[in-house]
């Protein structure tokens, strides 16, 4: 009797096991499948796309990378240095400052510390874009228009990535160590750069990552501020291939840009994705 | 916070957090302010003539909300886009979710390859969602892989303009969003069943609940605090939809404006028509209708604290 119902135990796990292994590997093939065919789209050359669907690899990778990073009218190269510069920026700034805020409000004592943190807590939800009429109007009130300033200086005020530290210095510092520091004659400043900082290293590193690729796929302001060839960004860029008469564009290339406007990312990704998965849970309300 | 003798250092608690609230009142609490300031106005470009600003009181919104000739309210109607494509694409994004969380947190299954499941499945979060859109048009064009693919098969007769089409433009998007936030919901739901004390798992294994009995008696009740987080907050980034719908149809939101959210609205007065007045009071809606759902989020988690 016991030994039926082992059996049938075992079968039942056998099919749940068969079951979940099916719809992960589909759904991984569905998350795979769009950058397969990019890959592969941009291996091939524009009459070789034209001509017809193939599931493999062709020879031209070389060639589409080299005519699209010549391209004319859309500088890539340009693009991604552009994109790298704010977000390399945004990241430094936004972990910096969320660290420093988070930790004056964790460590000291004043009058206005709880009125600040739930005012931060309660603006965390607000969509960035329900600012944007007023935030161009500064912009072209002071003439900051075609400037990198209004997409780096803001990213100081990140109320997301100061929940994150907040939490983070509660869970690692002990006050002891900052009274320590006191003791022995350091300064607050110093007691932050030089202590306090490097033990939130892992909390700094996952949320660079985090607010360098937010910003290296910000689409919606940059493209309210740049109207300059030379200035735009990545996205700026990709959404202007959209605009332009692509039956006249040498396909092949398109994929490219694609490519290529996405590759950064994935690098750091693969690099990095067990840390990054962990941070994308770290900052998440624990119940 | 332990007490100092004589020593204050309150000074330094201000002096810490004082930039980021410079920069929170300058970039973006001004601007909100003068946003709201703005939607009182009249105020745009009619071809070279700049008209405004004049102040005109509640026009703007009464404007918003005034049927065109053929009797549709705008605002509207993109309202109900931007909820159409939003549920298309989070009801399955949750249901799976729940489901992949539930795998992967079994201790009855132990899955193996769990990293390697979770690094491709979370990939699309990262990246750039205008790329991934523009990778869709291609592949989804007149001309693209999926239309030869179709054609040549023998599946479809002819070429399938999806793009014009509503349903598949409306599930085009749906699936990129999908396929754009799945994996993050994953990671979400399963650290909250991980946060769920495991003693309540092996008593209800030991009493012979099944699997079923075990996830709609212990796991969803438990869990639901950290559902209705993800849901809202989920809700509170749908409204902001807009780089994959601007980018697959070009700004248009093709078929007939079918497609067409709320934020590619705002985009619209900003950008194509300089209409200040106007893109204000869009985005007054628009605060107001995110703060009613984040008033709902720190109700649902104050009531989770308490608990």
């Amino acid at each position: 009797m016991k030994n039926k119902a082992n059996t049938k135990g075992r079968i039942m796990l056998f099919c749940a096991r068969f079951v979940a292994y099916f719809v992960l590997i589909f759904l991984s093939a569905l998350c795979l499948f769009s950058f397969y065919m990019l890959i592969i789209n941009a291996s091939r050359s524009n009459a070789e796309l034209q001509a017809g669907f193939a599931g493999w690899f062709s020879t031209h990778f070389i060639d589409n990378l080299t005519n699209a990073w010549n391209d004319a009218s859309i500088n890539i190269p340009r693009g991604m240095l552009n994109s790298f510069m704010i977000a390399a920026a945004c990241s430094i700034l936004t972990t910096y400052f969320s660290a420093l805020t988070a930790y004056g409000i964790h460590v000291y004592d004043f009058k206005l510390k709880k009125p600040a943190f739930y005012f931060i807590m309660a603006v965390m939800m607000i969509p960035p874009q329900v600012s944007a009429v007023g935030f161009v109007h500064l912009c072209n009130t002071l003439k900051l228009t075609n400037n990198y300033l209004p997409l780096i200086v803001p990213s100081i005020a990140a109320p997301v990535v100061f929940f994150y530290m907040k939490q983070y210095l509660e869970s690692v510092l002990p006050m002891e160590m900052v009274e320590a520091a006191r003791i022995d004659g350091s300064g607050e400043f110093r007691t932050f750069n030089q202590i306090v900082l490097p033990i939130m290293k892992p909390a700094i590193a996952v949320q660079m990552i985090f607010s360098f690729v937010g910003s290296w796929n910000n689409y919606f302001i940059p493209a309210l501020l740049l109207d300059k060839a030379e200035l735009k960004t990545v996205p700026i860029m990709i959404a202007q291939l959209r605009s332009a008469d692509y039956s006249k564009f040498d396909m092949g290339k398109v994929y490219m840009f694609i490519f290529l406007a996405i590759l950064p990312v994935i690098v750091v990704y693969i690099i990095l994705s067990r840390s990054i998965i962990r941070g994308a849970t770290a900052g998440a309300v624990k119940g | 916070m332990r007490k100092h003798k004589g020593v204050s250092y309150a000074k330094w608690g201000y002096i810490f957090i004082l930039p980021f609230f410079i920069v929170y009142i300058l970039f973006t609490l001004v601007p909100q302010l003068t946003t709201l300031y703005y939607s009182f106005f009249e105020n745009y470009r009619d071809g070279l003539k700049q008209i405004g600003p004049n102040y005109v009181g509640f026009a703007n919104f009464i404007k918003l909300f005034t049927p065109d000739k053929t009797g549709s309210i705008d605002i509207l109607k993109y309202f109900g886009n931007t909820i159409i494509l939003w549920v298309m694409g989070a009801v399955p994004q949750v249901v799976i979710a729940l489901l992949l969380a539930v795998f992967f947190t079994s201790y009855r299954l132990n899955l193996k390859g769990q990293q390697f499941f979770k690094t491709v499945i979370y990939m699309p979060n990262l990246i750039m969602a205008s790329a991934f859109s523009m990778l869709f048009f291609t592949l989804f064009s007149r001309v693209g892989p999926v239309n030869q693919l179709l054609v040549s098969s023998g599946m479809a007769d002819e070429v399938i303009d999806f793009l014009a089409i509503r349903v598949s433009v409306r599930s085009l998007i749906a699936l990129m969003n999908f396929l754009m936030w799945f994996g993050n919901t994953t990671i979400l739901l399963m650290a909250g069943i991980q946060g769920i004390d495991q003693c309540l798992f092996e008593a209800a294994d030991i009493d012979g609940a099944n699997s079923l009995q075990v996830f709609f008696k212990v796991t969803l009740p438990l869990l639901a605090p950290i559902l209705v987080y993800t849901i809202i907050t989920a809700m509170i980034g749908g409204l902001q939809m807009f780089d994959v719908p601007q980018v697959l149809t070009n700004g248009k939101g093709t078929p007939n404006r079918s497609s067409f959210t709320m934020v590619m609205y705002l985009n619209n007065y900003l950008q194509t028509s300089k209409n200040y007045g106007m893109a204000g009071a869009v985005s007054v809606v628009l605060f107001i209708i995110s703060a009613g759902l984040s008033a709902v989020v720190y109700r649902s988690l104050s009531k989770s604290y308490k608990n």
